[in-house]
């Protein structure tokens, strides 16, 4: 009898210990997991010193690369200092940040996927339409340059010699910025991609489709940050830079607050201004250059017509 | 080689530094996953053994559904839990679309089948090895549940490892409906994500390292207890 007691207590005791951790950490965490939005915003309020703007939270529908080479967790946390708003950066291909905008889910868009962008400034989707910066595309692939694409004479003449020489090229796939250039490029070389068998969609970022490009030793098309990020760990080298057609051109709007009255207006705009800013188009410009030697983006929004990226050819060249 | 090598010495570094970024993603990971187990368990425990135990008409259907829900697709709850969850969605007023909670949420309708079936299989299997025993005592119902839960102890245990292993390792859903927020909704497995998209395979190891730590462990804890119950 008295060891079917002890054998009881035991279970219990163990059954406790369970239910306690459980729910111990239930009450424990509750505040900080699932707090709401309001009484975080008035705590932190308490101790910035700038006032609480009436919406808080701003959604950034971005494209990956901005957040993969690390440069709106430098951004941002200036911008949530100087202005009390707080970021919500959802980094998604140029495609989805623009879908995201088409149907309000998002304040802000930065993408760079300008003929993708036009239809919804001109549909009224997006408004306050502003240059921000630039950088450039390139394309990479196995160093000793099987195809012959460094003696191409243009662009489209490289594009035409990764595809006769079918040593494979891996494609985002993915809707993105750098896939829709992609797709611009073989069309403006006349190259049909239907049924091709040396061309591949990875559909993925451009980190990992650098990682696949360099495990077949195939051809890629890349921003430069991204592959500045990844050198060290690719053996895949530069085989064509510098045409006008590889400028990558990144946009800042805001969704239309008249057409979907629930973005947050005010933050939205906020943001934008903070982008094109004097001080935030320095510390663009600045971005990366103690790490990589040269900046990954190119600092542009004085001029809203994209006139001072004429020169960008010579400019983001440059020797690293 | 190399990389795998360089790779464990710079994890043992940034796990050695305590990187308050990398403590805090590890905090959130595991409130998510102590917050989706309680309300899962809150529901799972007694539908299962009330879907266990009382025969009822559409039992079998429930069952079913409970069991093909054990394979869920995560990326598909995610999907759907977004579109309730949007700004413009039905609940879209809530505000819970990339927070925390959102992913709870997500956990929770993935974990939720796990507990009832393995509980529901349980139950009706102690059900049938106590219905001489308490045909011959004619028990009060509350002896028969305390007797019942006594029973299922063990495969209970076994349906919270298997709930705790979903949601712990869970990255797709996580990452539709929490949008891997920096400081917000970064959680072990998206930041593991994130960390390989920029390169920086070190810091992915090292979250890595940190993901198994705290899956072995809690793992191991509820094992231990698993052992410790079975030798009573």
């Amino acid at each position: 009898m008295f060891r079917t007691i002890a054998v009881k207590h035991r279970w219990a005791v163990a059954a406790l210990v369970l239910w306690v951790a459980v729910f111990g950490a239930l009450a424990g965490c509750g505040k900080s997991t699932l707090q709401s939005p309001l009484s975080e915003s008035q705590a932190s309020h308490a101790e910035s010193p700038q006032p609480t703007p009436a919406v808080r939270d701003v959604v950034l529908a971005t494209t990956t690369s901005t957040q993969d080479t690390g440069l709106l967790d430098y951004l941002v946390p200036i911008f949530e200092k100087q202005t009390g708003y707080k970021v919500k950066v959802v980094a998604v291909g140029t495609g989805q940040a623009l879908e995201m905008g088409k149907r309000g889910e998002a304040d802000v868009l930065l993408t760079h996927a300008p003929s993708s962008e036009k239809p919804l400034v001109e549909d009224g989707t997006g408004t306050n339409y502003r240059l921000v910066m630039y950088n450039d595309f390139i394309l990479v692939g196995p160093p000793n340059d099987p195809a012959k694409v460094k003696e191409a004479q243009d662009l489209k003449a490289a594009m035409k010699a990764i595809a006769a020489s079918g040593m494979g090229f891996v494609s985002r796939g993915d809707d993105s910025g750098t896939h829709k250039k992609e797709l611009a490029l073989w069309k403006a070389a006349g190259v049909d991609l239907r049924g091709q068998a040396w061309y591949t969609e990875s559909g993925t970022g451009m980190g990992q489709t650098l990682l696949i490009a360099n495990e077949r030793q195939a051809y890629t098309l890349t921003d430069r940050g991204t592959y500045l990020a990844y050198k060290d760990k690719i053996d895949l080298a530069i085989v064509r830079e510098g045409d006008k057609d590889l400028l990558n051109i990144y946009h800042v709007m805001q969704v239309n607050p008249e057409k979907y009255p629930k973005v947050n207006a005010e933050g939205a705009k906020a943001f934008v201004e903070f982008l094109v800013s004097p001080e935030t188009q320095k510390l663009i410009g600045e971005f990366g250059v103690d790490k990589y030697g040269q900046p990954l983006f190119f600092p542009d929004a004085k001029d809203e017509r994209g006139e001072g990226v004429k020169s960008c050819g010579s400019r983001v060249v440059g020797t690293p | 080689m190399d990389l795998v090598w360089s790779g464990l010495r710079e994890a043992v570094r940034i796990l050695l530094a305590r990187d308050p970024e990398i403590v805090a993603i590890f905090g959130l990971s595991l409130r998510i996953a102590v917050w989706a187990l309680g309300i899962s368990l809150l529901i799972g425990l007694p539908l299962g053994v009330l879907l266990g135990v009382v025969h009822f008409r559409g039992r079998g259907v429930l069952l079913s559904i409970f069991n093909a829900g054990m394979g869920l697709p995560p990326t598909v709850v995610g999907l759907w839990v977004a579109l309730f969850l949007w700004r413009n969605g039905p609940l879209g007023d809530l505000h819970l679309i990339y927070t925390p909670a959102a992913i709870v949420i997500a956990e929770v309708i993935l974990t939720t089948p796990i507990l009832v079936a393995l509980v529901a299989a349980a139950a009706a299997g102690a059900k049938e090895r106590l219905h001489e025993f308490f045909l011959s005592l004619g028990t009060t119902p509350a002896t028969y549940l305390y007797l019942l839960l006594r029973e299922i102890r063990l495969p209970l245990l076994a349906a919270v490892i298997a709930g705790f292993g979903r949601v712990i390792s869970e990255v797709g859903a996580a990452m539709i409906v929490g949008g891997n927020i920096r400081g917000e909704t970064r959680t072990l497995t998206t930041a593991i994500v994130l960390e390989v998209s920029k390169g920086a395979f070190d810091r992915a190891l090292a979250i890595s390292f940190l993901l198994l730590a705290l899956s072995f462990a809690v793992t191991a804890f509820l094992t231990h207890l698993q052992h410790r119950v079975r030798e009573d």
